[in-house]
């Protein structure tokens, strides 16, 4: 038994660039630097396939097998990550990878295994690894859509609340059910009512987890540690007005009722009228009363670090463990003076934090207290710390 | 390696479910040792099986007749229905021997997304039957995936204007279970379905 969460072990096979590999692992963070194009965010991309949901790409399944020019004859390959994991509640074996029974009748489907055994859905991860990330993509996180920003909250609601990927995925089956009756024209008004009680139901026990995530967060106290920035946040949308003014049970009739009467608007434009599919995560720079898309582009980044360990710190509190850090070209961007807060907040936490560079120098302050990789085509070197 | 037979024998086998090409070959294997005793034993029983399967025209249960040995059964009491999703579920009802009602086979859930709607499945059927006066009960022993709750709330709304009774099978703590590896949601599901003892 330990008190955090690490991968002591891990194996890929027919993955992306690699078509093997063998890593043994301490419980130490890993430093991965190298070249553009060696592999470094793929090795993240698999560790983030240890927990629930898509990876830190989102990639299609068939999109991580290793293709060209490997495999010319453009037929998928049933790729696998096989992971050992040291957790809180003791050790585990991880399998996740695309199931070549299913690939073998032209299907793609996750395969996940834990201690050898097939599990159905994903939320059995999340029971045993969490995994946040932070990657040159979500630097646009408080400028685009707010469809990024509700992945980013309902991952970090992953890390304390396992089912909650089970209540995600329930909600957004209803929904495309849903959308796909009234885009037809064929649901009649019980079979439609059906599928709005699941939504409802699950709805707004997705909205409940985020809102109680965010209640958490704040009690844990002031998010501004050393150098960065404290960072305030809300859930805007109507489920959250409703649930913040209304006892529970009157919440659910009127999202019944709102569903209801949006069908035909629904029918003609996709989506629906109200869900947690339309509330949005709204984030300010807490000392310079800003909101997040209006700060400079590092401030942008180091508020989003901020929530990362702020989360970090609540879950090593409630889990026992921190999730898994990836930090994918997060460390180059930021100062000597947070650069070393990081470090040592992560040395500090027990974290393994898994975070890659082109620039071995910008690592030194983890010299002594991490697990240095050299990342070249696909082949990583042990570097022996100086 | 082998003739053209043996080779067609064994990639039908390896379409069977829990079976794959590997064990395929085992059992064909066995099988050509042992014609006699094996073989052809399984052959006849495979045509006879064949050419007498039926699917009950009542509640949807394959048998050799219709209607089949449930629906048939004086000794079953007609007053309770318990509905399930595939003639699998039925069966594995059966093999726990401790139901002793009718049952009603959907042929499947509700799923938008794979286009099954309630014409496809035999709910009407089920609203017939619901409407005999000897029945007070239907339980509704869908599975506790979204499309299968999804597909109970449905046929409960259905069964509203027949007056009958309906129950669902509780969903908890299993036999034997240890509360400690339970996850959140069987948990709360299994305290809101407390019962008085």
């Amino acid at each position: 038994m330990t008190n955090r969460l690490a991968v002591s072990r891990i194996q890929l096979s027919e993955f992306r660039c690699y078509e093997s590999l063998r890593l043994s692992l301490n419980s130490t963070s890993v430093v991965l630097t190298g070249p553009n194009g060696a592999g470094k965010t793929n090795l993240l991309e698999a560790v983030s396939l240890l927990s629930p949901g898509g990876g830190l790409r989102r990639a299609k399944l068939g999109e991580i097998a290793r293709n060209f020019p490997a495999n010319p004859d453009g037929e998928t390959r049933a790729w696998a990550v096989s992971a050992d994991l040291e957790t809180p509640d003791g050790a585990f074996q991880v399998g996740s990878g695309l199931d070549p029974a299913a690939l073998a009748q032209g299907r793609e489907r996750r395969a996940v295994r834990i201690d050898g055994e097939t599990k159905r859905g994903q939320a059995s991860l999340g029971r045993v690894c969490a995994a946040v990330w932070l990657t040159p993509q979500m630097d646009r996180l408080f400028l685009d859509g707010p469809s990024a920003r509700r992945r980013f909250l309902d991952r970090l609601v992953y890390g304390l609340d396992p089912e909650h990927s089970s209540r995600v995925a329930a909600y957004e089956h209803s929904l495309r059910s849903r959308a796909k009756l009234l885009k037809e024209g064929k649901g009649d008004d019980k079979w439609l009512a059906s599928i709005e009680d699941s939504m409802v139901r699950h709805g707004i026990a997705v909205a409940v987890a985020r809102a109680d995530l965010l209640a958490r967060l704040s009690r844990a106290g002031t998010m501004a540690v050393g150098p960065f920035p404290a960072a305030r946040m809300a859930l805007a949308g109507d489920l959250e007005n409703w649930l913040e003014n209304l006892p529970a049970v009157e919440v659910e009739d009127k999202m019944r009722a709102a569903l209801r009467d949006g069908r035909s608007r629904d029918g003609a434009y996709g989506g629906a009228i109200v869900g947690p599919q339309r509330s949005d995560l709204l984030v300010w720079h807490d000392a310079k009363g800003q909101s997040a898309d209006q700060c400079s582009t590092g401030e942008q980044k180091a508020l989003l670090l901020a929530i990362i360990m702020a989360n970090t710190r609540l879950q090593t509190k409630a889990r026992g463990a921190g999730p898994l850090l990836l930090l994918d070209e997060v460390v180059a961007h930021l100062d000597a003076e947070r650069r070393k807060h990081l470090f040592d907040e992560i040395v500090a936490l027990g974290v393994q934090a898994w975070m890659t560079g082109t620039d071995r120098a910008l690592f030194e302050g983890l010299d002594g207290r991490a697990q240095f990789f050299r990342v070249e085509d696909a082949t990583l070197t042990l570097e022996t710390t100086p | 390696m082998t003739g053209r037979e043996i080779e067609n024998l064994i990639k039908l086998l390896s379409r069977l479910p829990g079976l794959g090409p590997r064990s395929a070959r085992r059992a064909v294997l066995q099988m050509l040792k042992k014609p006699e005793m094996l073989m052809l034993p399984l052959a006849d029983s495979l045509r006879a099986t064949a050419d007498a399967m039926t699917t009950c025209s009542n509640c949807g249960n394959i048998d050799v007749t219709d209607p089949c040995h449930i629906c048939a059964d004086y000794n079953r009491g007609p007053d309770i229905i318990c509905v399930v999703e595939e003639v699998q579920d039925l069966w594995a009802l059966e093999r726990g021997a401790s139901f002793k009602g009718q049952y009603h086979v959907l042929g499947g859930t509700l799923s938008p997304l794979d286009g099954v709607g309630p014409d496809d499945l035999k709910i009407d059927q089920l609203i017939n039957r619901a409407r005999a006066d000897e029945v007070t009960e239907v339980i509704l022993a869908t599975n506790a995936t979204v499309d299968g709750q999804t597909t109970a709330h449905y046929i409960t709304e259905r069964l509203i204007e027949t007056g009958v009774k309906v129950t669902r099978l509780a969903h908890g703590v299993p036999v034997g279970g240890e509360l400690d590896y339970l996850d959140d949601g069987t948990l709360a599901a299994a305290l809101r379905s407390r019962s008085v003892v």
